[in-house]
């Protein structure tokens, strides 16, 4: 299947969601939260969230837990290192 | 279109043709940095927009480089934009160029040809345009004054059908500082010549957008769901764009006279009866040329004279078409590609292979650096040519210098 159909000229794109691609398929190592450490899941309360905060792809969504799109985290690793009680760690893609 | 007849003609200089084709042309925005020889063109298109006779914003950029970004910018947001510029000037603006073709914005470019250091030197040459000749750009040579004033007025025309950035060149000093006579176009006609800019994309508050991010090798699916050009596919366009932009640079010549009474078309064919040597040159070389075939023609010498006018797209089978005689072929160059020969001439010899035309070609570089070239010259490179032709090798594998070294 070929592009002719796309009517650009020259790059054009909206802003939204996915625009880059799935880019979690860049992802060589996978974010995992434990629960029993994340201080908003141990607190049962909305707190903490350094993780969303810092996330660069803006795919954590504040929750208790936390939960991360998969679908679009690159797995760049920021959120395990913000965590300042080490609850999230970083474990081998599976899929590769 | 109706024709113009009443001819309004002017002593003019070619700096002077190009701002008044600016602003005939109805350019919304200018942003340049004075360059020699380009300076005057500029200073006089600041002064229309300072004295309220162009209705245009003036930018006075930094640089050259900042020039280009901002006709980029303007014209992505549909206004229609011009600079102009030389030698260094055109060196420093080269990423933009990239920029404005890969964009596909109909911005244009005078380019005063000019040396380029080191040494330096503010004299003629085409060495700046021609080392720009990889940018995506249309590149339209100017023989006279008339041509740079019609051309310039054509060349929008061209860019906003085919969205791909025209430069139209023309020598530094030999036309761009030297007076003629120049028939200047009426600006009526001109407005039914070349309607209003339509950019082909819409800068919209309301409706974002994002123009020519990061742009990956394959083909993606956008958030609409749609399968979008990956970067190689938007260059394919671009070289496509200029392929096909052959007809459109001929119409725009055709529909030119129609309105102008003067004709257009991607090169000059000064034909001459059963000739069986032509002379191939660029730009203000061409007329030249013509001096030289007459002078060789009294020597009963015949030869015709191809002067080129369009360099990109190269409009290889025209050239053909107009060399099917030659048995001898003499280009002269105003550049040189370093370890090879003049770019025109490594043109024509490309636009050959694989026709039935076996002619031997002979290259000349000549006037680098503003180097004065007598038509006495051109006809003793002709005939030196002429005389080589006993050598067995049809084709050397470098050019001669007219120089004294």
């Amino acid at each position: 299947m070929g592009t002719r159909e796309c009517n650009h000229i020259c790059d054009e794109s909206s802003p939204g969601i996915g625009e880059a691609g799935i880019t979690g398929e860049w992802r060589i190592e996978v974010p995992s939260i434990d629960e029993k450490k994340c201080i908003p899941a141990r607190s049962n309360k909305p707190t903490c969230f350094l993780c969303w905060l810092y996330c660069p792809e803006a795919v954590i969504t504040k929750g208790i837990p936390p939960s991360i799109n998969l679908e679009y985290c690159k797995g760049c690793g920021i959120c395990s290192q913000v965590c300042p009680v080490q609850a999230i760690t970083m474990l081998p893609e599976e899929k590769m | 279109m109706a024709t113009q007849k009443k001819s309004n003609i002017h002593i003019l200089d070619g700096n002077q043709a190009a701002a008044i084709a600016a602003k005939l042309s109805r350019v919304q925005v200018i942003a340049a940095y004075p360059i020699t020889p380009q300076t005057p063109l500029t200073e006089q298109l600041s002064q229309y927009v300072e004295a309220g006779e162009l209705q245009a914003e003036y930018v006075a950029v930094e640089s050259e480089h900042s020039a280009m970004a901002v006709c980029t910018s303007a014209s992505l947001v549909g206004a229609r934009a011009f600079t102009a510029t030389s030698s260094h000037g055109l060196a420093y603006m080269h990423e933009m160029l990239h920029w404005a073709a890969g964009a596909r914005l109909p911005i244009v470019l005078a380019c005063v040809n000019r040396a380029i250091g080191a040494p330096w030197n503010v004299l003629n040459d085409q060495q700046d345009s021609i080392a720009q000749r990889d940018t995506g750009w249309i590149q339209i040579y100017c023989r006279n004054n008339q041509e740079i004033m019609d051309s310039v007025i054509q060349a929008f025309r061209i860019a906003e059908i085919v969205h791909v950035p025209v430069m139209v060149c023309y020598d530094g000093y030999i036309l761009s500082h030297t007076e003629m006579p120049v028939d200047i176009p009426d600006q009526a006609a001109v407005d039914r010549y070349l309607p209003a800019y339509q950019p082909h994309t819409v800068l919209d508050p309301s409706n974002p957008k994002n123009y020519n991010l990061v742009t990956l090798a394959n083909p993606r699916v956008g958030v609409d769901g749609k399968l979008c050009h990956g970067y190689m596919e938007l260059r394919y366009l671009l070289q496509e764009a200029l392929q096909n932009s052959r007809e459109t640079i001929l119409q725009a010549g055709r529909e030119f006279n129609e309105v102008f009474g003067r004709d257009y078309s991607d090169m000059f064919w000064e034909d001459r009866e059963d000739a069986e040597i032509t002379i191939v040159a660029m730009g203000s070389l061409a007329m030249e040329a013509i001096v030289a075939a007459d002078m060789l023609r009294e020597e009963g010498i015949r030869v015709g004279v191809l002067g080129l006018r369009v360099f990109r797209p190269f409009p290889k089978s025209d050239v053909v078409r107009a060399l099917r005689k030659s048995k001898l072929i003499v280009v002269f160059d105003k550049n040189i590609s370093y370890g090879s020969e003049g770019a025109t001439c490594s043109e024509i010899k490309s636009a050959l292979y694989g026709t039935y035309i076996n002619a031997s070609i002979r290259n000349f570089i000549v006037g680098l650096g503003g180097r004065d070239i007598k038509a006495r010259e051109l006809v003793d490179a002709t005939k030196k040519a002429i005389a080589s032709l006993k050598e067995t090798v049809i084709n050397p594998d470098y050019p001669e210098w007219i120089c004294q070294i």
